[in-house]
């Protein structure tokens, strides 16, 4: 696979838009290589909507998405093999072992071999071989988690990823994340939990809200 | 490609963990054949002409019954998302999907389809010909139930929804069906009725990925 992973991921006077709402508009972001990015808001200010937009799951309403310079639109399937997506379910099926749920979204993208290294991360050697329906709901998320760690990919958008998460889990997570940056890959989180994700730059989702902007034009 | 076999296998292995999966849709096709000849009697001629149409329509019947799992505990789980995200496309996901699909419905009724012709008292000359339009017919069934599956997905009450889409749908893989069994059983070549069942399958396999994926693409937005 060649995967020559971007130095720079950025998104361009985004909008997006749900149903018949604009969620957020003339949002710019850029994130480089080694650099994480950290989503805040109020609850409905479109955080998960331009995680999903960043990910290419929802095309954006107005904007472009670019990978180094080059439009993303050019290149989808480019697109997804460069980014790991956590979203708010995580996709852990009661019948499946941790390990065989882990294995395989790996082995989906042909990365087989980073399943074992991101159990361990995650913590769940112990819990490999346990069915996902007699799992926590803290210990689904850190199978999800495992298997963003064992996508291979470089950029990780995580959806609020320390729901659910016990201290020790989130210290686990932080020295994921620490290690994946330091690799070269970038970190975007939407998150309310505090999080050390140290030098990362904060975008408030609040800013690009219309509500505001309506109400600033009505004024 | 290989990533397509890995879901097939992936998605075979979650329905045989899930027995009832498994056992349900044939266990309604051997069940609702079984009731025609209590319902209108043992007479054999009458069995003879009735029963490629009831083998045909239950089969049909016991393929819509497991389509709703299709997509919808995947579109749940949040696994849809990510299959979406996967680098093969949306496509290869759909023909990996119906596959599976296939092989656990379509697949126990082509073997279980003789032993109830036997039962019913089909014609001895239309046994060939019942399993060659199964092995043609039922994959379409698969096909058009993953549209019907796609198209529905999110929608509440989305199991009514689709027997009312896909039925309609059938009809044609229906009719050419059971006039190639009746053919056979008359001595005619159920040969023209085969190659149009065969016409569907291939049109089926060239069209179908493409309109599921964009359907699919549609409920993940």
């Amino acid at each position: 696979m060649t995967t020559m992973p971007p130095n720079r991921f950025a998104g361009v006077d985004l909008a997006c838009r749900r149903s018949e709402r604009l969620v957020f508009t003339g949002l710019d972001f850029a994130v480089e290589a080694g650099g994480a990015l950290l989503l805040t808001g109020p609850n409905g200010s479109g955080k998960s909507s331009l995680l999903r937009v960043m990910a290419g799951l929802i095309k954006p309403y107005i904007g472009r998405l670019e990978h180094s310079g080059a439009s993303l639109a050019d290149d989808p399937a480019h697109h997804r093999e460069l980014v790991a997506y956590l979203g708010h379910q995580d996709a852990i099926k009661p019948m499946l072992t941790v390990a065989e749920s882990v294995r395989f979204w790996a082995g989906i993208r042909g990365h087989e071999h980073l399943a074992e290294a991101a159990l361990a991360a995650m913590d769940l050697t112990a819990l490999r071989d346990l069915a996902g329906r007699f799992l926590s709901s803290g210990q689904r998320r850190r199978a999800a988690l495992a298997r963003v760690i064992a996508s291979g990919a470089p950029i990780w958008l995580l959806d609020e990823p320390t729901v659910g998460l016990d201290t020790r889990s989130i210290a686990g997570l932080e020295a994921s994340l620490a290690g994946h940056r330091a690799s070269g890959g970038m970190v975007i989180a939407a998150t309310h939990a505090p999080i050390a994700l140290p030098g990362a730059t904060t975008l408030d989702l609040a800013a690009f809200d219309v509500r505001f902007a309506d109400e600033a034009d009505a004024a | 490609m290989t990533a397509a076999f890995h879901l097939f296998r992936h998605d075979l292995r979650l329905q045989l963990r899930h027995g009832t999966d498994l056992v349900a849709p044939i266990a309604f096709f051997v069940l609702a054949t079984l009731l025609v000849p209590l319902g209108v009697g043992p007479e054999p001629n009458l069995l003879a002409r009735l029963a490629s149409g009831v083998i045909w329509v239950t089969a049909l019947l016991a393929t819509l019954l497991a389509l709703d799992r299709l997509f919808q505990r995947d579109f749940e789980d949040g696994a849809l998302d990510l299959m979406a995200l996967a680098p093969l496309p949306l496509e290869l996901t759909v023909i990996a999907k119906v596959a599976a699909h296939w092989v656990t419905t379509g697949l126990p009724v082509m073997v279980v389809a003789p032993i109830l012709g036997v039962m019913l008292r089909l014609d001895t000359n239309s046994f060939l010909t019942l399993e060659l339009s199964l092995a043609l017919g039922t994959p379409v069934l698969s096909m058009i139930g993953a549209f019907g599956a796609a198209v529905t997905l999110g929608a509440r009450r989305g199991g009514a929804l689709l027997a009312v889409l896909v039925l309609p749908l059938y009809i044609p893989i229906l009719i050419f069906a059971t006039s190639a069994i009746s053919a056979a059983g008359e001595g005619l070549s159920p040969r023209p009725h085969l190659l149009l069942l065969a016409s569907f399958f291939v049109g089926g396999i060239v069209l179908i990925p493409f309109a599921a994926a964009a359907a699919l693409r549609n409920a993940l937005e």
